[in-house]
Protein backbone atom coordinates (compact mmCIF):
# COMPACT_ATOMS: atom_id res chain seq x y z
CA UNK A 1 0.00 0.00 0.00
CA UNK A 2 1.81 3.32 -1.37
CA UNK A 3 -0.39 5.62 0.73
CA UNK A 4 1.01 4.68 4.33
CA UNK A 5 2.03 7.99 5.83
CA UNK A 6 4.70 8.55 8.45
CA UNK A 7 4.01 8.89 12.02
CA UNK A 8 6.47 9.22 14.81
CA UNK A 9 6.05 9.98 18.78
CA UNK A 10 8.94 9.91 21.01
CA UNK A 11 9.39 9.15 24.68
CA UNK A 12 12.37 9.31 27.12
CA UNK A 13 14.77 6.37 28.23
CA UNK A 14 17.06 7.76 30.65
CA UNK A 15 19.11 10.40 28.84
CA UNK A 16 18.03 8.84 25.47
CA UNK A 17 14.79 10.61 23.68
CA UNK A 18 13.86 6.99 21.68
CA UNK A 19 11.81 7.83 18.71
CA UNK A 20 9.42 5.30 17.46
CA UNK A 21 8.55 5.56 13.65
CA UNK A 22 6.15 4.16 11.56
CA UNK A 23 4.95 4.04 7.85
CA UNK A 24 6.87 5.26 5.10
CA UNK A 25 9.68 7.50 4.74
CA UNK A 26 9.75 8.74 1.81
CA UNK A 27 9.98 11.89 -0.60
CA UNK A 28 7.06 14.84 0.84
CA UNK A 29 5.46 14.48 3.82
CA UNK A 30 7.04 11.27 5.33
CA UNK A 31 10.85 12.38 4.69
CA UNK A 32 9.45 16.75 6.41
CA UNK A 33 8.30 14.70 9.37
CA UNK A 34 11.35 13.14 10.30
CA UNK A 35 13.36 16.60 9.42
CA UNK A 36 10.63 17.96 11.66
CA UNK A 37 10.89 15.28 14.25
CA UNK A 38 14.64 15.58 14.80
CA UNK A 39 15.03 19.59 14.73
CA UNK A 40 12.28 19.31 17.70
CA UNK A 41 14.20 17.20 19.55
CA UNK A 42 17.89 19.25 19.00
CA UNK A 43 15.93 22.42 20.04
CA UNK A 44 15.34 21.17 23.04
CA UNK A 45 18.83 19.99 23.76
CA UNK A 46 18.05 16.25 23.13
CA UNK A 47 21.53 15.26 21.30
CA UNK A 48 20.99 10.80 22.59
CA UNK A 49 18.20 9.87 19.65
CA UNK A 50 17.27 6.34 18.92
CA UNK A 51 14.79 5.82 16.08
CA UNK A 52 12.99 2.75 16.34
CA UNK A 53 12.54 1.65 13.36
CA UNK A 54 10.36 -0.90 13.68
CA UNK A 55 7.25 -0.35 12.15
CA UNK A 56 8.62 1.51 9.06
CA UNK A 57 8.64 -1.07 6.14
CA UNK A 58 9.67 1.17 3.38
CA UNK A 59 12.09 3.98 2.37
CA UNK A 60 13.44 5.63 -0.66
CA UNK A 61 16.24 7.77 -1.23
CA UNK A 62 14.85 10.81 0.11
CA UNK A 63 14.23 8.85 3.80
CA UNK A 64 17.56 7.91 2.80
CA UNK A 65 18.99 11.14 2.85
CA UNK A 66 16.64 12.28 5.75
CA UNK A 67 18.44 9.80 7.74
CA UNK A 68 22.00 10.54 6.73
CA UNK A 69 20.84 14.65 7.43
CA UNK A 70 19.20 13.51 10.86
CA UNK A 71 22.78 11.46 11.75
CA UNK A 72 24.41 14.17 10.63
CA UNK A 73 22.67 17.14 11.97
CA UNK A 74 22.30 15.19 15.83
CA UNK A 75 26.36 14.57 15.36
CA UNK A 76 27.29 18.13 14.35
CA UNK A 77 25.24 19.17 17.60
CA UNK A 78 27.91 16.97 19.15
CA UNK A 79 24.97 14.21 20.05
CA UNK A 80 24.32 10.74 18.67
CA UNK A 81 21.87 9.46 16.56
CA UNK A 82 21.23 5.58 16.46
CA UNK A 83 18.96 3.36 15.01
CA UNK A 84 17.10 0.17 16.58
CA UNK A 85 14.72 -2.73 14.89
CA UNK A 86 15.10 -2.20 11.24
CA UNK A 87 12.94 -4.26 9.36
CA UNK A 88 14.65 -6.76 6.30
CA UNK A 89 13.95 -4.13 3.59
CA UNK A 90 15.50 -1.49 5.28
CA UNK A 91 18.13 -3.15 6.69
CA UNK A 92 19.01 -4.63 3.06
CA UNK A 93 18.85 -1.25 1.86
CA UNK A 94 20.92 0.49 4.58
CA UNK A 95 23.62 -2.11 3.54
CA UNK A 96 23.48 -1.88 -0.08
CA UNK A 97 24.10 1.68 0.55
CA UNK A 98 26.81 1.23 2.58
CA UNK A 99 24.72 3.28 5.46
CA UNK A 100 24.99 0.09 7.59
CA UNK A 101 28.57 0.59 8.86
CA UNK A 102 27.99 4.54 8.93
CA UNK A 103 24.55 3.80 11.72
CA UNK A 104 25.13 2.20 14.94
CA UNK A 105 22.31 -0.25 14.19
CA UNK A 106 20.78 -2.61 17.43
CA UNK A 107 18.11 -4.98 17.65
CA UNK A 108 17.40 -4.64 21.16
CA UNK A 109 16.24 -1.54 22.94
CA UNK A 110 18.21 -1.99 26.71
CA UNK A 111 21.17 -2.74 25.06
CA UNK A 112 21.29 0.21 22.48
CA UNK A 113 20.14 2.61 25.36
CA UNK A 114 23.21 1.65 27.56
CA UNK A 115 25.15 2.30 24.28
CA UNK A 116 24.96 6.19 24.50
CA UNK A 117 27.30 7.94 26.31
CA UNK B 1 5.87 -4.34 -31.23
CA UNK B 2 4.83 -7.93 -31.17
CA UNK B 3 1.00 -9.01 -30.67
CA UNK B 4 1.68 -10.11 -27.41
CA UNK B 5 2.80 -7.32 -25.98
CA UNK B 6 0.96 -4.33 -23.64
CA UNK B 7 1.81 -0.75 -23.64
CA UNK B 8 0.46 1.76 -20.91
CA UNK B 9 1.70 5.36 -20.73
CA UNK B 10 0.65 8.07 -18.50
CA UNK B 11 1.93 11.91 -18.60
CA UNK B 12 2.19 13.34 -15.12
CA UNK B 13 2.70 16.66 -13.50
CA UNK B 14 5.62 17.99 -11.98
CA UNK B 15 4.63 17.25 -8.28
CA UNK B 16 5.22 15.13 -5.40
CA UNK B 17 2.12 13.08 -5.72
CA UNK B 18 3.11 12.25 -9.23
CA UNK B 19 5.77 9.77 -7.43
CA UNK B 20 3.07 7.71 -5.73
CA UNK B 21 1.24 7.32 -8.33
CA UNK B 22 3.52 6.18 -10.89
CA UNK B 23 4.58 3.42 -7.89
CA UNK B 24 0.99 2.70 -7.68
CA UNK B 25 0.03 2.35 -11.39
CA UNK B 26 3.32 0.11 -12.51
CA UNK B 27 3.56 -2.28 -8.72
CA UNK B 28 -0.63 -2.85 -10.03
CA UNK B 29 0.97 -4.05 -13.82
CA UNK B 30 3.97 -6.20 -12.36
CA UNK B 31 1.41 -8.16 -9.95
CA UNK B 32 -1.03 -8.41 -12.86
CA UNK B 33 2.42 -9.53 -14.23
CA UNK B 34 2.98 -12.18 -12.19
CA UNK B 35 6.12 -10.20 -10.16
CA UNK B 36 6.30 -11.89 -6.68
CA UNK B 37 6.10 -9.30 -3.67
CA UNK B 38 9.97 -8.74 -3.46
CA UNK B 39 10.33 -8.03 -7.02
CA UNK B 40 7.46 -5.86 -7.23
CA UNK B 41 9.28 -3.78 -3.99
CA UNK B 42 12.14 -3.35 -6.30
CA UNK B 43 9.91 -2.76 -8.98
CA UNK B 44 8.34 -0.09 -7.57
CA UNK B 45 11.00 1.69 -5.88
CA UNK B 46 13.03 1.83 -9.52
CA UNK B 47 9.56 3.51 -10.43
CA UNK B 48 10.06 5.67 -7.52
CA UNK B 49 13.63 6.90 -8.18
CA UNK B 50 12.95 7.46 -11.44
CA UNK B 51 10.14 9.66 -11.25
CA UNK B 52 11.92 11.05 -8.35
CA UNK B 53 14.69 11.99 -10.90
CA UNK B 54 12.15 13.29 -13.46
CA UNK B 55 10.84 15.72 -10.84
CA UNK B 56 13.43 17.14 -9.19
CA UNK B 57 16.72 16.79 -11.28
CA UNK B 58 15.25 16.81 -15.09
CA UNK B 59 12.02 19.20 -14.04
CA UNK B 60 13.59 21.16 -11.59
CA UNK B 61 10.16 20.88 -9.61
CA UNK B 62 8.99 23.02 -12.39
CA UNK B 63 5.21 22.47 -12.14
CA UNK B 64 5.04 23.51 -15.82
CA UNK B 65 7.04 20.17 -17.25
CA UNK B 66 5.58 16.70 -17.56
CA UNK B 67 6.70 13.51 -16.65
CA UNK B 68 6.18 11.15 -19.04
CA UNK B 69 6.10 7.22 -17.94
CA UNK B 70 5.03 4.29 -19.98
CA UNK B 71 5.63 0.39 -19.39
CA UNK B 72 5.79 -2.33 -21.58
CA UNK B 73 5.13 -5.85 -20.76
CA UNK B 74 6.75 -7.89 -23.69
CA UNK B 75 6.93 -12.00 -23.67
CA UNK B 76 10.32 -11.43 -22.10
CA UNK B 77 10.11 -8.51 -19.31
CA UNK B 78 8.45 -5.17 -18.33
CA UNK B 79 10.17 -1.96 -19.58
CA UNK B 80 9.50 0.96 -17.94
CA UNK B 81 10.25 4.36 -19.84
CA UNK B 82 10.24 7.11 -17.52
CA UNK B 83 11.02 10.79 -19.84
CA UNK B 84 11.36 14.19 -17.96
CA UNK B 85 11.60 17.77 -20.20
CA UNK B 86 15.17 18.69 -18.73
CA UNK B 87 18.11 18.90 -20.41
CA UNK B 88 19.05 15.62 -19.99
CA UNK B 89 22.01 14.06 -18.55
CA UNK B 90 25.16 11.25 -19.20
CA UNK B 91 25.44 8.45 -16.49
CA UNK B 92 29.27 9.19 -16.46
CA UNK B 93 28.45 12.64 -14.70
CA UNK B 94 26.59 11.02 -11.71
CA UNK B 95 28.85 10.68 -8.54
CA UNK B 96 29.26 7.28 -7.04
CA UNK B 97 26.80 6.95 -3.96
CA UNK B 98 29.79 4.34 -2.57
CA UNK B 99 32.11 6.29 -3.06
CA UNK B 100 33.78 7.59 0.69
CA UNK B 101 33.35 11.56 0.43
CA UNK B 102 29.65 10.89 -0.61
CA UNK B 103 28.60 8.21 1.54
CA UNK B 104 26.92 10.96 3.90
CA UNK B 105 25.65 12.82 1.13
CA UNK B 106 21.65 13.63 1.31
CA UNK B 107 20.85 13.01 -1.91
CA UNK B 108 21.97 11.20 -5.42
CA UNK B 109 21.35 7.61 -4.48
CA UNK B 110 18.61 7.33 -6.82
CA UNK B 111 20.14 5.93 -10.13
CA UNK B 112 22.06 3.84 -7.45
CA UNK B 113 19.02 2.12 -6.70
CA UNK B 114 18.00 1.57 -9.93
CA UNK B 115 20.80 -0.29 -11.25
CA UNK B 116 20.85 -2.11 -8.14
CA UNK B 117 17.19 -3.13 -8.64
CA UNK B 118 16.16 -3.79 -12.21
CA UNK B 119 17.78 -5.79 -14.76
CA UNK B 120 18.24 -3.57 -17.24
CA UNK B 121 19.00 -0.14 -17.03
CA UNK B 122 20.13 2.99 -19.39
CA UNK B 123 19.39 6.54 -19.58
CA UNK B 124 18.85 7.79 -23.21
CA UNK B 125 18.45 11.41 -24.77
CA UNK B 126 14.59 11.68 -24.71
CA UNK B 127 12.25 12.59 -27.56
CA UNK B 128 11.62 15.94 -25.12
CA UNK B 129 14.92 16.78 -24.99
CA UNK B 130 15.14 15.67 -21.77
CA UNK B 131 16.36 12.22 -20.01
CA UNK B 132 14.81 8.83 -20.46
CA UNK B 133 15.23 6.35 -18.28
CA UNK B 134 14.82 2.96 -19.66
CA UNK B 135 14.87 0.06 -17.08
CA UNK B 136 13.72 -3.77 -17.70
CA UNK B 137 13.14 -6.66 -14.93
CA UNK B 138 12.84 -10.21 -16.64
CA UNK B 139 9.32 -11.60 -16.03
CA UNK B 140 8.63 -14.74 -14.15
CA UNK B 141 9.68 -17.66 -15.95
CA UNK B 142 11.66 -15.88 -18.58
CA UNK B 143 14.33 -17.45 -19.91
CA UNK B 144 17.59 -15.06 -18.56
CA UNK B 145 18.33 -13.19 -21.67
CA UNK B 146 17.35 -15.47 -24.22
CA UNK B 147 15.08 -14.44 -26.92
CA UNK B 148 13.07 -16.20 -29.20
CA UNK B 149 12.49 -13.57 -31.37
CA UNK B 150 8.95 -12.81 -30.76
CA UNK B 151 7.06 -16.40 -31.12
CA UNK B 152 4.96 -17.72 -28.59
CA UNK B 153 4.65 -21.32 -29.28
CA UNK B 154 5.40 -23.49 -26.98
CA UNK B 155 9.41 -23.59 -27.47
CA UNK B 156 11.66 -26.24 -25.85
CA UNK B 157 13.21 -23.66 -23.43
CA UNK B 158 10.05 -22.30 -21.44
CA UNK B 159 10.87 -23.18 -18.28
CA UNK B 160 8.92 -21.40 -15.35
CA UNK B 161 10.10 -20.65 -12.21
CA UNK B 162 9.25 -19.51 -8.86
CA UNK B 163 11.30 -17.24 -7.03
CA UNK B 164 13.04 -19.28 -4.09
Amino acid sequence: MCAMSLHATYRDSGAVTVVDMGGRIVLGDGSALLRKTIGQLLDDERTKILINLADVNYIDSAGIGELVHAYTSVKTRGGELKLLHLTKKVRDLLQITKLYTVFEVYTDEPTAVRSFQ
Amino acid sequence: MAEDSKHLEVVLDTQVESVNLAEEMCLRVAESAGFDEEMCYRIGMSVREGVINAFHYGNQEKPEKKIHLAVDITPEKLVIHVMDEGKGFKLSDVPDPLAEENILSTSGRGIFLMRAFMDEFEVVPGTTGGAEIVMAKRLPGAENGHSNGHSSSSGSDSNPQEEA
